[in-house]
């Protein structure tokens, strides 16, 4: 019992992951009908969101101190960052610890903006194309976002840590009666599986309740008429797609302490992404966050030591295997709209 | 010639010369001298063009006729060079049956992908030959290597080693791949004054192979089965209305195409003893969508020039450095030379792929018809230029469009 528990916990930080990418790509799918393989890179550009606060706040003045010598007896020269000069060293320092969960309100405006200019730069001539067209020249996109971040950050995976008080782990299981021990889990995975529900929820919330959301679902479902009725749909849609695009990039904020980032974490999460797009039903918002969630946690559980010996490798190939047999019975996803994209 | 009209025959006579001549025209500068550099000629790169060549034909086949936009094609051409490197293993260095076995695989492996994914048509598609070629990547990179069966030895690479059987090898033949003894390495340079010229086997093999699949694609293209995928193309659904089920044309097309790479994939072993599952991973397939829409897709030449375009310039720009564009821009002041520089700097050496990824949106955006429409519309504009000039001199006016 225990045991099933912990797989499904241990699935829940990358099903979590999927479920925000695959989220935004739907969300895109449905509003503006345009399949965004560059999705991926505005994961990974929420991540550098992260890396460059963290860089930026521990930008440093040099400051001699008599009172410390090195090695030769000379002053040592010590670094201060200026965030400890402006808010005092305890304060400077609580900052600079938190700096990842600070990172989510750095990343929102960008994100928003990296949206709102990609909406209106490309992808706005990309309507009219066939789906091939947007896939290419997303493609394309993708591989350039991807190249700009490596140029500026280097191949190698940049540690952006979480804060002390939210590292190492928990014993989950004395909480709800298990023996000591049977389930230890890292706080992070926790702080990031509720920060996906809180967006989760935030991003339905906002379609549902909000006048601004209403008018979004009207246009999803019948662009043309809400087009008639006077209102500038185009408008709202591009505000849609910066949503979608934060979305993504608040994913990869947080999944930074869990993995540290590379230039190509992004083009990873996408095919899986795309994966549970399909496997949820295009241009379905609650199908794409159900089938993040379930394939995350199949994959964790099909990389248990049972499972591997069982059919080995099945952990590597389990999100393909399941998108083939939906896609080949159900077309249409598990909670797709009937006759949408069926074909 | 050959059941081709005049111009098709022309455009293989064409392309038949630049690829045997091509030793000689990818080395324009002479040898020692400073645009040395861009000197294209030598055996390795030339054996790329011309595979490279073949895969993109074949997925031109499949992209160009049909509009079916797989992203998982170099799953066939890693299958493809697995299978080469086993033969090599197993029975000789003689590279026909390794050849042969990497298309026959191929061409199986495709009909059952093919098979599946064709059920599925536009986006569902693509993103069903992705999971595929993921899926064989994933498997061929970790599961099909561990010790008690080891099909691919996982990330070092599938390579021949001593103690393989190669029960056919003969006592003194060359211990690299050969073509009955002529090893496929075996390089006459040729040297007239200052230039120098490789004549290389395997890249006479590669190309003759080229020229074969060339002519193959040319006939598909104007077959009567050509014709019914073009239809399949612009309107699938009239098709199955008028109660023809397209789905073994697609099919058949599918297998074409996933059997040209595996004999790129082949060739690719070939030349060099190795098969890795990188070759499978899904930026291959994407490198393949790029020459082929680079290019020109769904015609004849595009492909191939896509291919050769892309490779050439992933080449030639991984090789400028910063002392090379400081060498160029001397002439400016200092100042102008260094800002100059740094504003290349991001687009060369192993900002390759960024030059890359600018070229291919605005091929998209601006060029959907690649490289080829590109030199119809200017050779139009030429055109259209003289006629004008034609025009106003006999005074006539031309209606508006």
């Amino acid at each position: 019992m225990d045991a099933i528990l912990l797989q499904i916990l241990n699935g829940l930080d990358k099903g979590s992951a999927y479920a925000l990418i695959a989220l935004g790509l739907t969300l895109i799918f449905g509003t503006l009908g345009v399949v965004n393989f560059a999705h991926g890179a505005l994961f990974m550009i929420g991540a550098f969101c992260a890396v460059t606060l963290q860089k930026l706040m521990n930008l440093s003045f040099v400051t001699i101190d008599e009172t410390q010598t090195d090695f030769l007896g000379n002053p040592l020269k010590v670094e201060t960052p200026y965030i400890e000069g402006w808010f005092g060293p305890e304060t400077g320092a609580t900052i600079i610890d938190w700096s990842v969960p600070l990172a989510v309100l750095f990343a929102i405006p960008i994100m928003l903006a990296v949206g709102y200019v990609m909406e209106r730069g490309l992808i706005k001539h990309f309507y009219k194309r066939p789906h091939a067209d947007q896939i290419l020249v997303t493609f394309g996109l993708a591989i350039v976002l991807q190249e700009i971040v490596k140029y500026f950050f280097g191949a190698n995976p940049i540690q952006t840590p979480p804060p002390d008080a939210l590292s190492g782990s928990i014993d989950l299981g004395i909480m709800v009666g298990f023996d000591a021990n049977a389930i230890i889990y890292p706080i992070w995975r926790l702080v990031y599986f509720g920060f996906a529900v809180a967006i989760i929820g935030a991003v339905f919330s906002f379609l549902q309740f909000t006048t601004f959301g209403m008018v979004v679902r009207a246009g999803m479902a019948d662009r043309e008429t809400v087009g008639l009725l006077g209102i500038n749909i185009d408008r709202r849609f591009t505000i849609m797609f910066g949503i979608a695009a934060a979305v993504a990039g608040l994913a990869g904020v947080m999944y930074g302490p869990l993995n540290p980032p590379n230039y190509h974490m992004g083009m990873d999460f996408l095919v899986l992404s795309f994966v549970v797009v399909v496997v949820g039903g295009m241009g379905s918002l609650p199908g794409a966050v159900l089938a993040g969630f379930l394939l995350g946690i199949l994959e964790s559980f099909a990389s248990t030591t049972w499972a591997t010996t069982t059919i080995p490798g099945i952990n590597q190939i389990i999100i393909y295997l399941v998108a083939i047999i939906v896609l080949l019975t159900r077309p249409r996803g598990l909670m797709g709209r009937k006759g949408v994209m069926e074909e | 010639m050959f059941g081709l009209n005049k111009k098709d025959t022309s455009l293989l006579i064409i392309v038949g010369l630049l690829t045997l001549l091509a030793p000689f025209i990818l080395n324009p500068f002479p040898e020692g001298s400073a645009m040395a550099q861009f000197n294209a000629g030598y055996p390795d790169l030339m054996q790329r063009f011309v595979i490279f060549g073949i895969f993109a034909i074949g997925f031109n086949i499949l992209f160009g006729l049909t509009g079916y936009l797989s992203f998982g094609h170099a799953a066939f051409l890693g299958v493809g060079s697995y299978s080469a490197v086993w033969m090599f293993k197993l029975l000789s260095y003689n590279i026909i049956p390794a050849i042969a076995l990497s298309v026959v695989v191929a061409g199986l492996f495709s009909l059952l992908i093919g098979f599946i994914s064709l059920r599925r048509s536009g986006i569902y598609f693509s993103i069903l030959t992705l999971a595929f070629a993921q899926m064989s990547f994933a498997l061929a990179y970790s599961v099909l290597s561990n010790p008690k069966f080891n099909l691919t030895n996982g990330e070092t690479g599938l390579q021949v080693y001593a103690d393989d059987p190669q029960i056919l090898q003969v006592a003194n033949s060359p211990d690299l791949p050969h073509l009955f003894g002529l090893p496929m390495r075996a390089t006459y340079t040729m040297d007239v004054g200052a230039w120098s010229f490789d004549f290389n086997a395997g890249y006479y093999l590669c190309a003759i192979i080229m020229m074969v699949v060339f002519y193959l694609s040319i006939r598909i293209f104007r077959s009567p089965f050509g014709m019914m995928l073009r239809a399949v193309k612009s309107n699938q659904q009239r098709m199955n209305y008028t109660g023809l089920n397209s789905k073994p044309y697609t099919l058949a097309a599918f297998v074409i195409s996933g059997m040209y790479a595996g004999l790129a994939g082949g060739l690719m072993a070939a030349m060099d003893p190795l098969a890795g599952a990188e070759r499978m991973q899904w930026t291959a397939s994407g490198e393949v969508v790029l020459m082929t829409i680079l290019g020109g897709t769904g015609t004849l030449i595009g492909p191939v020039l896509g291919a050769g375009f892309i490779k050439y310039f992933e080449n030639i720009f991984s090789k400028i450095n910063d002392n090379v564009l400081h060498s160029w821009f001397a002439f400016l002041p200092d100042g102008l030379e260094d800002a100059v520089v740094f504003v290349i700097h991001p687009f060369i050496g192993k900002g390759w792929h960024l030059t890359l990824g600018i070229l291919f949106m605005l091929v998209v955006i601006y060029l959907p018809g690649g490289l080829v429409e590109g030199g119809q519309r200017l050779l139009n504009r030429i055109k259209r230029k003289k006629s004008k000039a034609d025009d106003a001199k006999s005074g006539k006016t031309e209606p508006a469009e």
